[in-house]
């Protein structure tokens, strides 16, 4: 029972990971219609220039903060001269499917270019303590405080993310170019600026999910979001692709699901990967709009 | 000088041309209707206003051209367009998009004009929280046309308004149009298949024909004229 409880904590964990890229993916969804396949490498070379920050003798806090603001700046810069020029509504959505494909690769090998190929150590932004908690004779449940602050990033990032989209002018905006970009257009919104600040958006929100695994780790390379892009797909997927919560809570349910494959299914190494495509498929499958994706009702 | 005018503006989208030469003026506090068959031109015509399509010849909103000008900046001077469709926010919730009307307004009477607003559309006050893609065509209409308000437009542009909308319903909106002529002085450019209940409420009248105005007149002498009225209008 205790294994079970930390598993599932260790999972929760983890699945705060899996949900915060998550929800970069559907912030950049849900205003373009477009899956940023690069998402995770996109995070994976701004948690380098956290790193990097962090060997330059700044406090592990204010590399990530900084990074984030760096990624911010490139995630609108990729937009204006990677995406735009092969997005519009005459042109296929395939284009930038393709465009960000191409980042995938481009941005993993300018990575090991740029900072090599050997594995580096980002350093945990809290002492890595472990809590014990409901202490009993049989010695309670034990979690740590990295995984702490994973629940407490992502909590803060989501009440951020909803305050945001739901309490400002500039959330509206973002939404109603999400929903209509025509007829935000017509509004006097500046579509084109909404989506860049999404890609901006989602790029700090990937800088941060970034720094947060590579600190949880040993050590990190060139290929630390290459899994877990596959989880956040998953959780984004199982999450309906257009619910920012949808995301979160699914990121969780998925990180869950896969520690407990990992602790109790012992048929196959890496059988943990097969589970979040089962997951996709059964969902798919039973709620085509996921289970937390809008059944649109729309009346004419 | 009017609100409004179009010289010999032509367009259209990509290779196909659309609109052959349009002249066209909407007078401060009028409503301008613009009649036609389908495929005439007339949707064209008000996304030539707004900056939806690329245009040649000369638009001039209180005197300033606004050819080459972007929706969003034609929006910004005080065009509101309702097109086609009605651009409604569906997955937003009725107050949400009646807030986006006002998005770019600066002053502090957003929260009064809503009152107001929902004051004179009961139904969408009743149903600010819901979900705006679930009102029945007509509601969404309204919201249209109250959204649109709601930025505190010089001229409005209205894109078939009646599409989809049952007769008496029709017949409220253009009703409710034309109060807000009469009473707020609203510039209205209303595009429309229902002749009759358009030219009721309009000061001037134009017919499109295949991109070009084939005949124009005051609205009350184009609905007597019965030769029009047979080649054109079909009533």
């Amino acid at each position: 029972m205790q294994l079970f409880v930390e598993q599932v904590i260790n999972g929760i964990a983890n699945g705060a990971i899996y949900g915060a890229l998550a929800l970069a993916l559907v912030l950049i969804f849900r205003s373009t219609g477009v899956l940023n396949f690069a998402q995770g490498e996109m995070a994976m070379f701004s948690t380098f220039i956290t790193w990097k920050l962090t060997t330059g003798g700044l406090p592990v806090w204010g590399a990530i903060l900084i990074s984030m603001g760096i990624a911010f700046i490139a995630g609108a810069a990729i937009e204006r001269t990677l995406i735009r020029p092969f997005e519009g509504s005459n042109r296929s959505p395939l284009n930038v499917v393709i465009v960000s494909l191409g980042m995938f690769l481009a941005i993993n090998s300018l990575a090991q270019l740029v900072f090599g190929t050997d594995p580096q150590r980002l350093p945990s932004p809290v002492p890595n303590r472990r809590l014990t908690i409901l202490e009993s004779s049989n010695g309670g449940i034990n979690i740590t405080y990295p995984t702490l602050m994973l629940i407490a990033v992502l909590i803060v990032e989501c009440i951020a993310l909803w305050w945001l989209l739901q309490r400002t002018k500039l959330g509206l905006k973002l939404r109603a170019v999400a929903a209509d970009a025509d007829s935000a257009r017509l509004h006097g919104i500046k579509a084109g600026s909404m989506l860049m600040f999404g890609w901006a958006l989602s790029a700090a929100i990937g800088a941060l999910a970034g720094a947060m695994v590579a600190s949880s780790r040993v050590g990190f390379d060139a290929s630390l979001m290459q899994t877990i892009i596959v989880y956040a797909f998953a959780a984004a997927a199982l999450g309906g692709f257009d619910s920012l919560w949808g995301a979160v809570l699914c990121g969780i349910f998925v990180g869950v699901a896969n520690s407990l494959t990992v602790q109790y299914v012992n048929a196959l190494d890496g059988i943990e990967l097969v589970m979040p495509l089962a997951l996709i498929l059964i969902v798919l499958v039973v709620m085509p709009n996921g289970l937390f994706g809008k059944r649109t009702v729309e009346r004419v | 000088m009017s609100l409004l005018e179009m010289e010999s503006v032509a367009g259209g989208y990509g290779q196909v041309q659309v609109l052959h030469g349009i002249d066209l003026a909407v007078e401060q506090g009028h409503v301008a209707v613009v009649l036609g068959a389908n495929g005439a031109g007339k949707t064209t015509t008000l996304r030539a206003i707004s900056g939806m399509i690329h245009v040649q010849g000369d638009i001039r909103f209180n005197g300033t051209s606004i050819v080459g000008r972007s929706p969003e900046a034609v929006s910004r001077m005080g065009i509101a367009h309702v097109p086609q469709g009605r651009g409604t926010f569906t997955d937003l919730s009725v107050d949400d998009n009646m807030r986006i009307g006002a998005i770019n307004r600066k002053d502090g009477e957003v929260e009064s004009d809503l009152a107001t607003w929902y004051d004179l559309f009961p139904r969408l006050g009743d149903r600010r929280r819901q979900q705006a893609g679930s009102m029945s065509g007509g509601e969404q209409q309204m919201l249209a046309l109250a959204r649109a308000m709601m930025a505190r437009p010089k001229l409005l542009l209205l894109d078939e308004p009646s599409l989809g909308l049952a007769p008496l319903v029709t017949r409220e909106l253009f009703a409710r149009l034309g109060e807000l002529n009469r009473e707020q002085g609203l510039s209205v450019l209303v595009v429309e298949q229902n002749a009759s209940l358009a030219l009721s409420i309009g000061h001037w009248a134009y017919v499109l024909e295949t991109g070009r105005i084939a005949v124009q007149n005051e609205a009350v002498k184009l609905q007597d004229d019965e030769a029009v009225r047979k080649a054109y209008l079909g009533f």
